[in-house]
């Protein structure tokens, strides 16, 4: 390797690039320093080093004050120490400093188990409040979607960093002075009040419980529990990839049938699948494509290209907060997940004979904005929702485990037919480039009227903030790209304003390596190799799949010929696409 | 209260005199401050939009310099210095004196517009200690007995 520079860690040599920190350096060596703001998704353009802390404190010879190891360079000679009475002592210090003004209510705290302040707290040692300051006395908030209570904040700047730098939102930030100071939305207002898209980022990189999901465990409960509602699940694709490391499995671990006997045990009536939910999407969506592009290469020149996927809820918040001069070019097709709900409260449940208001649609998510998405007026019935609610991958493991279910002994099973059917195509919609890869696996047949000699799209795949690539359609150039991040969808964005957005299809998702990064997965705390993890396992279910195309899923088909008609067509519009609003505050 | 629309295009100007530019921020807002007193939301959300940054960003920056203020200020502003220097010779009794005598809290203004009281670290005089300014007059060596014929001379 190039410019390789050689120090000594706690009396180990080690060397590393140029340009390392003291934390990455030690880290190579299997020396843990600890760190709390620090936070490096290394591959993505999550990055949070404001090197505020002070908790990863190290001794470096030849200096007189302690160094922070997160924001000290590497320099040839150097001669380090981690763990020195004086570093061990200061750290400690340090975290009775944050404890001063934190509230101590650890016990009842939902972050308990899973807040990296509490595991440091552990670490150093730390029995008692040595320092017991003023209380900070912060402003709390519920939404639909997150809960924020910033007298557990400890200042460490993550969310505010990915909701500026990686997202773009630009909603989180930090206000006043010294004691006083706190991060808030824009002008102190509640998250209803501003931009924000409920992506849930600041909740998934959120050290602490200052921000949390909006807990719907305890709703759940009351409804399994009511012998007259019938009650249903559809868990997203991106679930069964990271459910399992809540449970002690390696990330990475593929859970599907242990999560359909899980539902089922927990009291669910029926166990479906959002995934069949994904397939109608890309009948909708490829048909919409098609549609779009026909017209287009007819010669129609009013056609809106590129179109764009609209499955993430916090993405369509995005552009109908910052781009409603271009609310147009979204598909109008609802996300997988509403579309199941608007199926399974018409076809199936009048094909079941049970009336509306007593059927329960709950969706198992990777994310939060799903939360806030059920909640849109356009996708209920005279205040019935088509879908009731939403629960996180982790309020999902936190249930099981309240509910006594053992998850790594259970049985395999199938999800119910006939919404728990779905193709490899709908596996891979929880990775960034899934959706455009189903889409094109349908696109491209549909179109041809022949079979995809390669069924994978790999130039679509991966970590890259933004791809693209270029699909042979008998001598059309299909132009595609794919972005994931918000920060990467406004770059997208603004090149489509300026008029110089030369694809014909766009793929968006908010969260970072896509859905199997969202705000309701397992927290990653900060290690990225969890999401490559995931990622690979997504593309696994789809190898494993006997059918791989969305149009070849004989449900799909069924549903179509009995009861929908014709992707776009008349009960399709209706039930399947949806309409967006100027959100702007400006 | 409402902004006008007079000045809210004062704003623009001024924010368009320093070519939009993110990086004049804080002169930006101290020019405004001057010119219209105080910077409520809608002045700060003008020049979020003409400097193309998020108005959290202007709202981080104005809540963190006592500077600047989101309240109008009364036509004599009061500050009374809570330094070191002041503080240890009684500048906090000076300020309940003001606070008594003015009827307001501090931060707040006067019902008639007339005064405000806000509080300061240190204007540079610590010799005079005690001390108070009212807009741009300095006076030293308070006592909590000359505060009710300061506040009558205006």
């Amino acid at each position: 390797m190039e410019n390789l520079i050689t120090l000594t860690i706690d009396n180990r040599p080690v060397s590393v690039p140029k340009g390392t920190n003291l934390l990455d350096a030690a880290a190579s060596i299997s020396i843990d320093i600890p760190a709390l703001c620090h936070m490096d998704l290394k591959g993505t353009c999550v990055k949070n080093a404001p090197a505020s802390c002070r908790l990863c404190v190290v001794e470096v010879e030849g200096r007189r004050n302690l160094a922070p190891a997160c924001a000290t360079m590497v320099a040839e000679g150097m001669v380090v120490h981690t763990n020195t009475a004086r570093v061990i002592r200061a750290r400690k210090t340090v975290a009775e400093l944050i404890l001063s003004d934190h509230p101590n209510d650890c016990l009842t705290c939902p972050k308990c188990s899973d807040c990296e302040l509490q595991r440091l707290v552990k670490r150093f040692n730390i029995r008692k409040m040595t320092y017991e300051g003023a209380q900070s006395e912060r402003k709390h908030e519920q939404t639909a979607a997150i809960t924020r209570n910033m007298d557990k904040c400890i200042l460490c700047r993550r969310c505010e960093t990915v909701c500026n730098q990686v997202q773009t939102v630009g909603v989180l930030g930090a206000v006043r002075r010294g004691f006083d100071s706190t991060i808030a939305p824009t002008f102190d207002r509640m998250f209803k009040d501003t931009d924000c898209t409920y992506c849930g980022q600041c909740v998934a990189v959120c050290p602490t419980g200052a921000l949390m999901e909006r807990d719907n465990t305890d709703r759940l409960l009351d409804d399994l529990y009511d012998p007259e509602k019938i009650v249903i699940a559809q868990p997203a694709p991106a679930v069964r990839v990271a459910l399992g490391e809540e449970f002690g499995y390696e990330p990475g671990t593929i859970v599907t049938g242990k999560l359909a006997t899980s539902l089922r045990y927990l009291g669910f009536n029926y166990v479906f699948d959002t995934d069949f939910g994904a397939d109608l999407t890309i009948m909708e969506e490829g048909a919409e494509i098609l549609h779009r592009l026909r017209a287009y290469l007819g010669g129609d020149k009013s056609v809106k290209l590129p179109i764009m996927t609209s499955c993430c809820p916090a993405w369509v918040n995005f552009f109908e907060h910052n781009y409603p001069d271009l609310l147009e070019y979204p598909s109008t097709a609802k996300s997988p997940a509403q579309m199941f709900g608007a199926i399974a409260k018409t076809y199936w449940a009048e094909k079941m004979g049970i009336p509306r208001e007593k059927l329960v649609v709950v969706s198992i998510m990777p994310c939060l904005a799903k939360k806030y998405e059920c909640g849109r007026e356009e996708f209920s019935v005279n205040g019935n929702p088509d879908v009731d609610y939403s629960l996180s991958t982790r309020e999902l493991a936190h249930l099981l485990k309240r509910a006594n279910i053992d998850f790594r002994t259970l049985p395999d099973s199938d999800f119910d037919k006939p919404m728990g059917e779905s193709s490899g195509a709908a596996a891979i919609f929880g990775a960034t480039g899934g959706v455009m890869e189903a889409a094109l696996r349908t696109v491209y047949e549909v179109y041809t009227g022949q079979t995809l000699p390669r069924i994978e799209f790999r130039d679509v795949r991966g970590l890259e903030g933004i791809k693209e690539a270029t699909i042979d359609l008998n001598g059309f150039d299909l132009k595609v790209c794919v972005a994931h991040t918000l920060g990467n969808a406004r770059i997208l964005m603004d090149k489509l304003r300026a008029g110089e957005l030369n694809y014909h299809v766009v793929e968006v998702m908010a969260c970072p390596g896509g859905c199997i990064g969202g705000a309701g997965q397992p927290y990653h705390h900060g290690n990225v190799e969890i999401l490559k993890a995931r990622t690979r396992a997504i593309y696994r279910e789809d190898e494993g799949k006997p059918v791989r195309k969305s149009h070849g899923n004989p449900d799909i088909q069924e549903l179509y010929k009995v009861f929908l008609g014709e992707p776009l067509g008349e009960r399709s519009e209706k039930l399947l696409h949806t309409h967006y609003f100027n959100k702007s505050s400006k | 209260m409402k902004v006008s629309c007079e000045a809210l295009r004062q704003v623009e100007a001024i924010c368009e005199k320093f070519n939009n530019d993110p990086g004049e921020l804080i002169t930006i807002l101290h020019e405004t401050q001057n010119t219209l007193g105080y910077l409520p939301e809608e002045v700060q959300a003008v020049i979020a939009r003409c400097l193309g940054i998020p108005a959290q960003k202007v709202y981080g920056v104005v809540t963190f310099y006592s500077f600047f203020s989101m309240v109008p200020k009364g036509k004599y502003p009061v500050s009374v210095c809570l330094g070191t220097a002041c503080y240890v010779r009684g500048s906090d009794k000076v300020l309940e004196e003001f606070k008594r005598v003015l009827g307001i809290e501090v931060g707040e203004a006067t019902p008639d517009g007339k005064f405000s009281l806000d509080c300061l670290r240190c204007v540079g005089a610590c010799g005079l200690a005690p001390v108070a300014t009212i807009g741009e007059r300095v006076y030293g060596r308070l006592n909590p007995s000359d505060i009710k014929k300061i506040i009558d001379e205006y």
